[in-house]
């Protein structure tokens, strides 16, 4: 079937347009059809927050903190950038600057105005760090090859065992 | 505490009851909060010992819930994909804790309060995902019990929270309050007035986002779209409700609106288009779920307009959910191809409308 205007194009959209007690049947191609501003297809934002996220990122300057790595899950802010998420809680502190920056940017404001959270009291928790937990930290930064960190953790292990 | 399929079909789903303001056009209201537990990696860069561990302290802080009693704890990567998938189907876990695009779930759990129609996700993108489901357009309701099972996990479980940036999550577009706010809306009106355009530009220039029924990445079938809040930081969570509250309430509007429009200009039309739809569901032998969906949309829209009547809301928002793979499935007590599916979802489909007077 061919478009009713140009006679060429393959129809891609039925169009029932109603005005008054008028109403007229259109057969459109999509070149039709997009000049004169139907949509053919609805489109639903896919992978936003990625777009969003490489797109804040290009204007961000290369900071000193791309060469910084979270102490507690020895990722990278380079790391970040490529997956789109961080690695632990604790990167929000080693890469503070950059995030602030970058909050700003995604939700037009830095600063949480929510409600505020209060920790229960460590009595409540009942837990401390478990040797195992020190083990998969261990883990992580050897094969991240951060050493230095991968010894401090096995130290802490020792004192543990 | 294990999954008890027997609280199926009927577990999670009431949801679908239609009761709740504009419950034939707003379907469910959702409120999520992402949370994380400090100490852990976030769920993607934690090893799997960190998983367990999340889960186990989780589940220790769960008796402390009140109503936990009818709670079911599920260990989501233990279920068998049909059961995952139906979970995913009854929107009680996302489709990436059911874990249906890549890999199979690695220590993911749910937690499922059915008194309080809320769940917990863990091991999520984040470690926890509370979130309450309603029906209809019930903000407010939702968010308060969203709220307090929040207060009673959060103060056994310590939360990941940095006094500027708030609640700390994996996905920086998360971080703050946590909060999404969602309702899945039906705007066939707007649809046929071709006005829906305009309506989801002015969507996301008022800071709201929308998607298809399932969530993000989703595709907008029969005329459903699940709108919500773009941003959680910056705003508190009673503003970023109260302007979800104030967009949405326009969109109903908008929505009644090209109705009335609809049928002054072309009673006759629509009223053909939706009886034909009704009479394909009533009589058609093999029905793919598009199919379903979309003439499932016309009816809706037909009860809505008051053409059908002794036709319950509750009835069309059963049928959306029964009516998919898994569902057919489960109820035929064995995995089908696809040709069985669509003859077992026209079937089931013809029963139920048979069952309801259509005058």
């Amino acid at each position: 079937m061919v478009c009713d205007v140009c006679k060429e194009g393959d129809v891609v959209i039925d169009l029932t347009q109603v005005e008054g007690a008028e109403v007229r049947h259109l057969r459109l191609c999509e070149k039709c059809a997009a000049e004169r501003g139907v949509e053919t297809s609805l489109v639903v934002p896919k992978q936003q927050v990625t777009e969003l996220l490489q797109s804040v990122h290009q204007h961000m300057p290369a900071a000193s903190d791309d060469a910084a790595r979270c102490t507690f899950c020895s990722s990278t802010l380079r790391d970040f950038r490529s997956s789109g998420r961080l690695g632990c809680p604790h990167c929000y502190s080693a890469f503070e600057k950059s995030l602030r920056e970058l909050l700003r940017r995604v939700h037009g404001n830095s600063r949480h105005v929510g409600h505020r959270y209060v920790a229960p009291s460590e009595g409540d928790v009942e837990r401390s760090v478990t040797a195992g937990e020190l083990r998969d930290r261990l883990q992580r930064a050897i094969e991240s090859e951060q050493f230095e960190m991968a010894a401090d953790i096995r130290d802490k292990l020792r004192g543990l065992e | 505490m294990t999954l008890d399929l027997s609280l199926l079909p009927s577990g999670g789903v009431q949801w679908l009851d239609a009761s709740g303001e504009h419950a034939d056009i707003v379907l469910s209201t959702r409120i999520r909060l992402a949370r994380n537990v400090e100490g852990y990696a976030f769920a993607s860069r934690a090893r799997d010992g960190e998983r367990l561990r999340v889960l186990a302290q989780v589940r220790d802080a769960i008796p402390g819930v009140t109503g936990s009693d009818d709670g079911v704890m599920l260990r989501v990567d233990e279920m068998e994909a049909g059961e995952r998938l139906l979970l995913h189907e009854r929107h009680l876990v996302s489709r990436e804790l059911a874990g249906l695009d890549a890999q199979h779930p690695v220590r993911s759990g749910a937690a499922v309060f059915l008194a309080r129609q809320s769940s917990i996700m863990i091991n999520e993108e984040d470690h926890l995902r509370l979130q309450s489901l309603r029906s209809g357009f019930a903000v407010s309701e939702a968010f308060s019990e969203v709220e307090a099972i929040d207060r009673e996990i959060g103060a056994r479980v310590p939360y990941a929270y940095h006094p500027e940036f708030g609640y700390l999550t994996a996905c920086p577009t998360n971080t703050g309050t946590g909060l999404r706010a969602s309702v899945l809306i039906h705007l066939p009106g707007l649809v046929l007035t071709k006005e829906i355009g305009k309506v989801l530009a002015g969507l996301q220039q008022m800071g709201l986002t929308y998607r298809g029924l399932y969530g993000e990445g989703s595709e907008v079938v029969g005329n459903f779209f699940q709108m919500s809040n773009q941003t959680t930081l910056g705003r508190s969570e009673e503003e970023l409700l109260d302007h979800l509250v104030r967009v949405v309430r326009h969109v109903v509007e908008r929505e009644e609106e090209s109705r009335r429009v609809l049928l002054r200009d072309a009673g006759y039309i629509i009223e053909d288009k939706l009886w034909r739809a009704y009479g394909t569901l009533r009589y058609a032998r093999s029905l793919t779920f598009e199919e379903a969906m979309n003439f499932l949309s016309g009816v809706r829209l037909a009860v809505g307009l008051n053409l059908i009547a002794g036709l319950s809301v509750y009835t069309l928002n059963k049928l959306l959910i029964f009516s998919q793979s898994a569902h057919l499935a489960y109820t035929a007590g064995r995995a089908l191809t696809e040709n069985e599916a669509n003859l077992a979802r026209a079937k089931f489909v013809r029963k139920a409308l048979a069952e309801e007077p259509d005058k």
